[in-house]
């Protein structure tokens, strides 16, 4: 094992007291259960009395908000999406795609993003609004990293648009300034805004030269006396080299030579009377110190990163990047303030250390949706092969399993989880096949539905599971037909017997079937068990009796016997079901058949003796049998007659 | 947990990242750019997310078609069913709203008699969420003629237990079915855009415990003819309600063995039943019976049925679904088998619907995420072209308008009348869509990925 990074989070439980009673605890699959025992802290004694109680704990709680859900809807479209188009792409559209697929990633994020902005706009709770808003900042932290991953790992853009991408990243992000923009354009007199020089100052971070230049020809026309310094400036600005056509040495030559023509008017001296302009120049420069005085316009260490590789390293490496990375957070941050975890993760991304990202994203996180996608989708980029956890398969799985089994633990998005267990190859049956089983099914569609999932997956066991649940229930609330119903289509036969010896009792409680609509349409369901088919051809044998017709009615009464598919305990009711047919005007039943039916009955009678046991049951029985041994006697008269009948009616037609 | 320092998310009201004119950050320009900018240029570029984006070469295998014929020898009818491709321009039709809660039922209100303009106002219902509510939304047009792509949510109200099913009685109330076996009537208040529950039937379906008194079950459907409900369940029991009385009108208790899933009015006196064992019956109310005046089954299989709809103007045309995602259509009239059984969805089927006014067509949606539009009036013009060769075809022509005209699209058993078109219109869905509804151009259907969708050009 190694060793923990952190120092595992203290969780208080709000409610238990540890001090007062010892408490145990039982790990789930996304959530702990923690209970108050009966023992006391101090010897071992039973401590007051009193109603214990049980808690649970949740490990993965953004699962629960609801304006996450979403989140986490729509972007189980883009996940599968993913996983689907895998196979099909390759080379430079595989690129493309997966870059598209991340965008569309992000867009989610800022979907949900953009409505918990609105949803604490409009609420009035303070407690809410602040809830929202820590949710905006986690959010918008999210897609910050997941931007940066996606120009470096997804994207992998190589020295030159790597600059390019980098500056789109920050002028994504750093976007506060917007509203500063707003408010000096929409002044009387731009030029004469407190904010003015603010405002060309961030374009020029920001690298936005044209936008700089257009403000500043707004002050050049309201100040003609300097017209020739912002004539200067202007085209200094106007010639930057950036490029996308060019060749990167190219691109080095131009910058080289603007980059000499910058410092060479620095010299000279030519912004003296503006230190505005003469900053600026600085900053155009390449002057670190330049920039670092704008601090407050840079906000943060990144942005100070992007400016300074914009001025002084345009062509810089993606190799690179981690030295200019580490210098510029140590300029930026000086030595009063350490780095913040959103810090840690981006210098990660930045030094390429992918595992150290979803390492750091994981323990700063209150979610697996980030690591969990993410990770997916670098995986999906073939960056991630190398490693091997020393538990579960790989990073990959192993995060898609803690998200979805989060998503299982919750009350109603347990159905996004069961894609996310499809696409891990390893483990993920398993996972759906314990969790499945554990979803409440409190309606029958609900129980479909779960049905489906599991029939879709081969997954026998768990629809039999199913099935039976149902079943039971259907059972408890006296629904024969649904359980049997539900038996069958688990083609559950022990079930299926069970609830077949409920409709006969039934039967002999209250002679007349229930349900009749469903037993007169078993169909070929009726072979799941011999009891239930014979609950079906017993059905069969009244309807033809029903019917008068009696021949077909003693023949499969008889069959019923003879082919041992009636229960033995039953035989005694299908006999006296004989008596009317033996009592016809007509002879129905043949001397064959008599001679079978009074086997039947001797069977029955002789087999009687070795259950009368015990002395309880045997003066039940004794009142029991004085009712039995009328119905013998008239079965024995019964058939005596009408084998005396049979006689003389099969020897006069056989001798006419 | 961490947050970002010295970042703020743009203000809701400012839409693009670049105030005045500058180069837009790639995202904006390549990705689902919607999302970047406000709520309406989100829903007018690429309204149905992630779904609608653009279409991943995958989307484009086709759907088998599989078609079986029925298994009594009514001759079965093959559909012809394309996937049509819409990408691009053909989806700016659909809007889509993440409800942050499953869709168990969508409904739109009804119009009023006189009406022109396409319904505007739908409701909706949840399941399987720990409080389930029941919703009233608007789309389109709202006074200030400002255009509304997304769904709006007008109002909403808690709901006990799962909505199982949903009808509007008329413009205001709105009769919902619970898990919990009660059946609620709720009034929507249009001033000032309330929802209060104006009656309830408690424990209108329930189960007669083995052991307890009893216990509520699930209430699985409900149809309104105004003033009466007629209500089924789990229990398979029967209901029949009056808006304005306490007290149920009539209950057939043990209607049925199984569950049963849906109802629908055939007649003003007589409804329609399907069950969990494939059977449809039909109950007349005139009869003091409480037994069915004629039972319809799929031969055999004893596949679930789990919805049933009745053409609008030909009273003896039903249409079914089945748990095996077959669309049956019966003709009451004759037999006790289904006129055509067609194969069709992958799973099961959660409803049907035919356009109330345009009843060539209809339309299906199933657990397997698709939703599938049925069309029977597919142009004579076209037809011949492929039927006949040369200019022979006028003769036909003719003859095959008066056929259409007299013998419904539906019951034609002729396979060389082979005219119906069948298109998915949600081509890369994974979870289910649990119910549609139709009316004039506009459709609205809602899913368990928790998004409702609304199309308001059908027929464009």
């Amino acid at each position: 094992m190694e060793e923990a990074d952190t120092e595992p989070p203290l969780v208080v439980v709000p409610g238990a007291d540890p001090a007062s009673r010892q408490l145990c605890f039982e790990w789930g699959p996304a959530e702990v259960l923690v209970c108050e025992t009966r023992f006391g802290r101090g010897g071992g004694g039973d401590a007051a009395p009193g109603s214990s109680r049980v808690f649970v704990v949740r490990r993965d709680q953004d699962i629960y908000i609801q304006t996450l859900r979403k989140l986490f809807n729509e972007s189980h479209g883009v996940f599968i999406g993913l996983q689907r188009c895998e196979e099909e792409l390759a080379g430079k559209s595989r690129k493309a795609h997966l870059v598209q697929v991340s965008k569309n990633y992000r867009s989610v994020i800022r979907a949900c993003m953009e409505d918990m902005h609105r949803a604490a706009a409009a609420t009035r709770d303070p407690a809410l609004h602040s809830q929202y808003s820590t949710q905006v900042s986690i959010l918008s932290a999210m897609e910050l990293i997941w931007n940066l991953c996606e120009i470096l790992f997804v994207e992998a853009a190589a020295a030159g648009p790597l600059l390019l991408r980098l500056l789109d990243w920050i002028r994504l992000h750093v976007c506060d300034v917007d509203s500063m923009v707003r408010e000096v354009l929409s002044s009387e007199n731009p030029s004469k805004h407190k904010l003015f020089w603010n405002v060309v100052d961030v374009f020029v971070l920001q690298g936005r030269m044209d936008e700089a230049r257009h403000l500043l020809s707004k002050e050049a026309s309201a100040n003609p006396t300097s017209m020739s310094m912002y004539k200067v400036l202007d085209d200094l600005m106007m010639k930057m080299p950036l490029g996308n056509t060019q060749t990167l040495t190219e691109l080095e030559l131009k910058w080289q030579h603007w980059h000499e023509e910058c410092q060479r008017y620095l010299r000279d001296g030519t912004f003296a009377s503006n230190p505005h302009m003469e900053s600026i120049c600085k900053i155009l420069a390449g002057d670190e110190n330049a920039m670092l005085e704008k601090k407050e316009l840079l906000t943060t260490w990144y942005h100070f990163l992007v400016t300074r590789l914009l001025y002084s390293h345009p062509t810089v490496k993606p190799m690179e990047l981690h030295f200019y990375a580490q210098s510029s957070m140590d300029l930026f941050l000086g030595e009063e303030s350490s780095p913040e975890p959103l810090d840690t993760i981006l210098m990660a991304a930045f030094e390429f250390e992918l595992h150290q990202v979803i390492k750091e994203c994981s323990i700063a996180l209150s979610n697996w949706w980030f690591v969990a996608h993410l990770t997916d989708l670098l995986d999906h980029c073939k960056l991630l092969q190398s490693h091997n956890l020393y538990f579960g398969s790989n990073m990959r799985e192993f995060l898609l399993l803690e998200y979805a089994s989060g998503l299982f633990s919750h009350h109603s998005l347990w159905q996004l989880g069961v894609d996310y267990f499809d696409h891990c190859r390893e483990y993920g049956r398993v996972y759906l096949e314990l969790h499945i089983e554990r979803i409440p099914l409190n309606t029958e569609q609900k129980a479909l539905k779960v049905l489906r999932i599991c029939e879709q997956r081969h997954m026998h066991e768990q629809v039999r599971s199913i099935c039976k649940i149902m079943a039971m229930k259907a059972l408890r609330n006296n629904r024969l037909g649904s359980a049997l119903s539900w038996s069958i289509r688990a083609k559950d036969a022990a079930f299926a017997t069970l609830i077949s010896d409920r409709f006969l009792k039934d039967y002999c409680e209250r002679g007349c079937f229930s349900d009749l609509d469903l037993i007169d349409n078993l169909g070929p369901s009726m072979l799941l068990s011999d009891r239930l088919t014979f609950l079906g051809k017993y059905r069969e044998f009244h309807r033809l009796y029903g019917e008068k017709r009696f021949s077909e009615a003693a023949k499969l009464l008889l069959m019923l016997m003879t082919a041992h598919i009636a229960p033995c305990s039953f035989w005694m009711t299908l006999l006296t079901d004989a008596l009317p047919l033996l009592e016809q005007k007509e002879v129905i039943f043949s001397a064959e058949q008599t001679y079978e039916l009074m086997q039947c009955l001797e069977d029955l009678t002789a087999g009687k003796p070795d259950k009368k046991e015990g002395e309880p049951q045997l003066l039940r029985l004794m009142c029991d049998d004085d009712v039995e041994t009328t119905k013998v006697e008239m079965l024995r008269l019964a058939l005596a007659r009408n084998l005396a009948r049979v006689i003389v009616k099969e020897g006069t037609l056989e001798g006419s | 947990m961490i947050k970002r320092r010295g970042h703020k998310i743009r203000e809701g009201s400012q839409g693009s990242p670049q105030p005045i004119t500058g180069p837009h950050p790639p995202t904006t320009a390549q990705g689902r750019g919607g999302h970047f900018g406000t709520t309406a240029a989100r829903s007018t570029s690429v309204p149905a997310p992630p779904m609608a984006a653009p279409a991943p070469p995958s989307r484009s295998s086709p759907v088998s078609l599989r078609a079986r014929r029925p298994p009594a020898a009514n001759g079965g009818r093959r559909g012809r069913r394309r996937e049509r491709a819409r990408g691009g321009a053909a989806m700016e039709e659909v809007s889509a709203r993440f409800v942050a809660q499953k869709i168990s039922k969508a409904r739109w209100r009804p119009l009023p008699a006189a009406a022109l303009q396409p319904p505007d106002v739908f409701a909706t219902g949840s399941w399987d969420n720990e409080d389930n509510r029941l919703s009233v939304w608007a789309v389109g047009e709202l006074g200030s003629g400002e255009y509304l792509g997304e769904p709006q949510l007008l109002c909403d109200i808690g709901h006990d237990g799962d909505v199982m099913d949903m009808q509007f009685l008329d413009q205001e109330r709105i009769v919902v079915a619970s898990s919990t076996g009660s059946v609620t009537v709720f009034r929507h208040h249009q001033n000032n855009q309330t929802l209060s529950v104006n009656q309830r039937w408690e424990k209108a379906h329930y189960h007669v415990d083995q052991d307890t008194s009893c216990g509520g079950a699930a209430c699985t459907g409900v149809i309104c003819n105004n003033p009466e409900i007629v209500t089924v369940g789990e229990d398979g029991r029967i209901n029949l309600f009056r808006a304005d009385q306490k007290d149920a009108v009539r209950t057939i208790d043990n209607a049925d063995s199984s569950t049963l899933h849906a109802v629908t009015f055939l007649r003003t006196t007589e409804i329609l039943t399907v069950n969990s064992i494939g059977q449809l019956k039909i109950w007349d109310f005139r009869q003091q019976r409480n037994e069915p005046s004629q039972i319809f089954s799929l031969t055999g299989e004893r596949v679930p049925l789990h919805c049933v709809d009745r053409h609008p103007n030909q009273q003896h045309i039903v249409a079914t679904g089945g748990q095996d995602g077959m669309l049956s259509i019966w003709d009451i009239r004759q037999g006790t088998m289904p006129v055509s059984l067609l194969s069709a969805h992958e799973a099961e089927m959660w409803e049907v619907h035919f356009h109330p006014s345009n009843p060539d067509h209809l339309f299906t949606c199933s657990e397997d995420g698709s939703l599938w539009h049925w069309d029977t009036s597919t142009d004579v013009s076209e037809k011949p072209s492929f039927l006949h060769h040369g200019g022979r075809s006028t003769t036909y022509l003719s003859h095959s308008t008066i056929n259409q005209s007299v013998v419904c699209a539906w019951l034609n058993n002729d396979p060389t009348k082979d005219r119906m078109e069948i298109t998915n219109l949600i081509p890369n869905q994974t979870l289910s869509v649990n119910s549609l509804d139709v009316l004039g151009p506009c459709l609205v259907y809602g899913t368990d990925a928790e998004a409702i969708y609304v199309n308001r050009q059908l027929f464009a």
